[in-house]
């Protein structure tokens, strides 16, 4: 009894239980939603349960890793992750029209998924190196350890992950103090530069913007997910047509139904009673981040509590956005919920992260 | 310093930071708010419309074609019916080399040359898009053939068809008509008349004859099959239902045995024949020689069966019974008779001498007699018995055309009979104002004399000879001539009679008819023109031979039937009803370039009436009718 009571002791002694309970209940809500979008596909849950525990592992062991060690890991992660995505810009496998992969032997992997934590912990840690110095220079150099990896993945192209790394990257820039001035003059600069944007994009991005300003462009092609994510959405009314009987995702008309557009799955089946209970967990989820990154001790862990906390957030609302057509399409998955093993394990690795910050002692810094 | 610095902005920067963090979560607040008003949007104002959408998306409609209605002859013997088979279909779209995929095809699945003729025919005139049969009637052997191999030949597919089929084939072909591929000429009459709903999943439509004339009963209405589909269209489960009703049967009055006795009777002459009852204008009998194969026309006829039937010098495709014009010739004699016996203008005493020939006063022209020499002294009744053309000369030229016009219009020569198949024509009983409004000129007192026997302008259709013979037989009823006796509601079961319908009487004096009657039964007693056909008949019969020119013979020149050109030789004609006394059958009937009425025409109506009075078969019919009892027979030991 003595001795469960001890191991108990030390699973649990890093864990957050509270965020811990609202990300198994998600997860529990993202099992259920996936056994109907994949027409009761037992394998496809079971796959996604291994995923989910391979990736509560991954958050079980980072929590208790100390975040002085985590920091310690930001410079040679951020510059390992660099030379990565070099290597996939010269070496890297093309897939869909996109050079996003690297082959390096034993398997293949996407280093802008690293990068999703490397650059939050490469700027924390930036910041914390220059906390007592703050200036405009800082603020520079910042941006450049943001922009080269940015760029590097804007390149392959994947427009989706720049603007999300880009986000992470601008939430620890904002959070570490950026001046008002500063801020406005990049939205007028952001605004300004859109016309060059524009034209330097690919083809595939200005369609899907211009296919999110009026899907009935093109209904079969471009514009056909998102009439239909929107029509499963609509159809799903109030109450929902009930679990495993909505008719867009059952009769396949719903694209990617088990991965980004899950959530139209979830939409068309449970209303909007349903959707107003997940947009309250995912904001009790976010709201005990907030606490957690306000009590944090020390700059780097206040800025990369903040920067996961947002970033999580960013995710859930740029699938929704995108799935229920306020925004144009680019690849993000519902957090916890859609389908696939790599963004559970980042989005956890993140969680992790924050248990640690919460339950390590607070250590003021000499 | 650096602790003093640290110490002092420590509480600072935390406050900072903390107000940053709070901007942060209004931020996510009023984000997730954003997204909270998108969703109360889209399930709540817009639900209805997303729902209609979702729904037009999973269901689909698809049309469940109607049977076609059956047509059968009086006594119940099909004419037209339908059979269920497996067909080829070739979805040209999906095909991206016809010629090649067919040639591969043909590895496994015979394809005779004129299926191929045909499915080109076909594939010019169809959308791609369409599904086109290349073979019907698959055996078992070649669907389990083409199953093994079907992954090879996308686009291609064996359906289960309802496919139409005439049993009596050239026998019937000019009443049945028949169906085929509906065109785009169809189609935008279809859409004009708002029945195109109707036709959807309908790969047939009447084109001639009954089938075309009676499309509205035969097609039936068009049922709807409710079908949840999946995206890639799959179909998952029926919804609803609301069954199609399947066209109306016709019944036919055409007795189908009088029909093939006429056909018989015929042999290989070509012309026509039409038999009414002269109580209620049902046709008996419809023939018109020769016939055709029907059949060909459903899947689409072929090319070389096409320019086969289209450009044979005997017209098969030609209905002469309905479309085909002669001049009457003398079987126009009993009207002008009537006419004249009507008017006034000759009394049935009044008599006067044939010398051969009729000249007008003041003209030296001679209009001859058929009879050189003439016939001597001949009355009105003579004047039919021997079918004297002087007499008729003499009896125009004291009418006037507009008389001859207006009386003998009344018995519908020159005019549409209304008969209930389309296409029919006109012809022409020619008056001053006709040849004025037509050629900007006068009318001679010379036209009238041809127009006394039925020739010069004067040009009929066979069946109006048969309607005008039968208002005689009925002594001044004009009934409507139909085909259709009878409409069976082919769920009910229930047949609707077609009452015969009474166009107009006309007022005739009976003893004028008497006299003009009486003359008929004599032309086919000793003496009268068609005397031989009626020998040993154990019923009297009325009648009247006609000879009808094709080409005009020079003034002072003789008719020669061996010098012509066998398409220029007159067509024989001959009118008739039967009994004489109680009439059950009158009919007309045209034998093209075999010379006169009495000789050929006669005795094909003999036999009609032989069939359909006392039920005895032309000979070559009994023949072979033993023949298959004794195979019955020989079967049964």
């Amino acid at each position: 009894m003595i001795e469960i009571k001890k191991i108990w002791h030390y699973l649990t002694r890093y864990m957050d239980s509270f965020l811990l309970t609202g990300i198994l209940i998600l997860m529990a809500v993202g099992l259920i939603v996936l056994y109907s979008a994949t027409g009761a596909n037992m394998s496809r849950v079971s796959n996604q349960i291994i995923n989910m525990l391979v990736a509560l592992v991954v958050m079980w062991l980072v929590a208790n890793i100390p975040l002085q060690q985590i920091m310690r890991l930001a410079l040679p992660m951020y510059i390992v992750g660099l030379v990565l995505l070099i290597g996939v810009a010269l070496f890297g496998e093309i897939n869909n029209g996109a050079r996003r992969w690297l082959n390096i032997g034993v398997t293949r992997i996407q280093p802008s998924e690293l990068m999703k934590i490397a650059i939050p912990l490469m700027m924390a840690w930036y910041f914390d190196k220059h906390e007592i110095t703050l200036r405009l220079k800082d603020y520079l150099g910042a941006t450049v350890l943001l922009m080269l990896p940015v760029l590097l993945i804007l390149r392959q192209p994947d427009l989706g992950t720049a603007l999300l790394i880009t986000a992470s990257g601008f939430y620890v820039l904002f959070l570490a103090g950026l001046s008002w001035r500063i801020i406005a003059g990049l939205v007028i600069a952001a605004a300004a530069s859109l016309p060059v944007f524009w034209s330097i994009m690919h083809d595939y991005q200005r369609r899907r913007i211009m296919t999110l300003l009026d899907p009935s462009q093109d209904p079969l092609g471009a514009g056909y997910h998102t009439i239909q994510s929107t029509i499963a959405i609509g159809s799903g009314g109030i109450v929902g047509k009930g679990w495993q009987n909505g008719t867009q995702a059952q009769l396949d008309f719903l694209p990617e139904q088990s991965t980004d557009f899950i959530f139209a799955v979830f939409s068309e089946e449970f209303g909007l009673i349903g959707n107003t209970i997940l947009l309250f967990l995912y904001l009790i989820v976010i709201a005990r981040c907030m606490v957690i990154t306000a009590n944090a001790s020390t700059q780097f862990t206040r800025l990369i509590a903040g920067s996961i906390t947002l970033t999580f957030f960013t995710y859930i609302f740029v699938n929704m956005g995108m799935v229920s057509g306020i925004l144009p399409i680019v690849g993000v998955p519902l957090p916890l919920i859609s389908y696939g093993g790599t963004s559970m394990v980042t989005m956890l690795l993140g969680f992790g992260i924050l248990m640690s910050i919460q339950t390590h002692p607070k250590l003021v810094k000499t | 310093m650096k602790r003093h610095v640290e110490l002092r902005n420590h509480p600072v920067e935390l406050h900072k930071f903390r107000f940053r963090l709070a901007i942060c979560a209004c931020f996510v607040l009023v984000l997730f708010l954003i997204l909270y008003v998108r969703f109360y949007y889209l399930q709540v104002s817009q639900q209805e419309h997303y729902y209609t959408l979702a729904e037009a998306n999973r269901i689909s409609i698809s049309p469940l074609v109607p049977n076609r209605g059956l047509i059968y002859d009086r006594n119940g013997r099909a004419l037209a019916q339908n059979y269920s088979a497996y067909t080829l279909e070739v979805i040209p779209s999906k095909i991206q080399n016809i010629e090649s995929t067919l040639d591969e095809l043909a590895a496994i699945i015979e394809i005779t040359t004129t299926d191929r003729q045909r499915f080109r025919k076909l594939l010019k005139e169809s959308k791609r898009f369409n599904s086109l049969p290349i073979r019907s009637r698959l055996t078992d052997v070649e669907i389990a053939t083409f199953a093994t191999n079907r992954y090879r030949f996308p686009g291609i597919e064996i359906k289960a068809r309802v496919l139409r089929q005439y049993p009596e084939k050239e026998v019937v072909s000019h009443i049945i008509g028949y169906i085929s591929r509906i065109n785009d000429q169809d189609l935008e009459q279809l859409e004009r008349n708002e029945e195109l709903n109707n036709y959807r999943g309908s790969l047939h439509i009447g084109k001639i004859g009954i089938e075309q004339s009676y499309e509205k009963q035969l097609h039936g209405v068009t049922g709807f099959e409710e079908v949840e589909t999946d995206a890639a269209g799959r179909s998952i489960r029926v919804l609803s239902r609301t069954p199609s009703i399947p066209g109306n049967n016709l019944i036919l009055s055409i007795d189908l045995g009088l029909q093939e006795a006429a056909e018989k009777a015929f042999g290989e002459r070509r012309g026509a024949l039409v038999a009414l009852d002269p109580n209620n204008g049902e046709v008996l009998a419809f023939v018109s020689k020769p016939g055709y194969d029907n059949n060909l026309f459903i899947g689409g006829i072929d090319q070389e069966n096409w320019s086969l039937l289209n450009n044979s010098i005997d017209r098969p495709l030609n209905n002469r019974a309905l479309r085909g014009v002669y001049p009457p010739g003398s079987t126009f004699k009993p009207f002008m008779a009537l006419a004249a016996l009507e008017l006034g203008k000759r009394t049935p005493e009044y008599s006067m001498s044939d010398p051969g020939y009729f000249s007008l006063p003041g003209v030296e022209r001679r209009y001859r007699d058929w009879k050189p020499g003439g016939h001597g002294r001949v009355d009105l009744h003579k004047s039919l018995v021997v079918s004297c053309d002087t007499y008729y000369y003499s009896l125009a030229n004291d009418l006037g055309i507009d008389n001859i016009h207006n009386f003998i219009g009344q018995f519908g020569l020159g005019k549409k009979t209304g008969i209930d198949i389309e296409g029919e024509v006109s012809g022409l009983l020619p008056s001053s104002a006709w040849k004025m409004s037509q050629y900007k000129q006068k009318w001679y007192a010379g036209d009238t004399i041809s127009v006394a026997i039925g020739q010069g302008y004067n040009l009929t259709t066979p069946l109006q000879l048969a309607f005008a013979t039968m208002i005689i037989a009925n002594n001044g009823k004009a009934y409507l001539p139909r085909l259709v006796k009878q409409i069976q509601n082919s769920e009910t079961g229930d047949v609707e009679d077609i009452p015969g319908k009474l166009l107009y009487s006309l007022n005739l004096k009976p003893r004028n008819l008497e006299i003009v009657k009486n003359a008929l039964v004599d032309v086919t007693r000793p003496g009268g023109t068609a005397a031989k056909a009626a020998i040993n008949a154990s019923y009297t019969f009325a009648g009247k031979t006609g000879t009808s020119q094709v080409i005009g013979i020079k003034q002072g020149e003789r008719y020669n039937e061996k010098s012509i050109n066998e398409r220029h030789r007159d067509h024989a004609m001959f009118i008739a009803y039967a009994p004489a006394e109680n009439p059950k059958i009158a009919l007309a009937v045209l034998v093209e370039n075999t010379g006169t009425g009495g000789s050929t025409a006669a005795p094909i109506a003999r036999q009609v009436f032989d069939y359909y009075l006392l039920g005895k078969l032309p000979e070559a019919t009994v023949a072979k009718l033993n023949e298959s009892v004794e195979e019955h027979v020989h079967d049964h030991l």
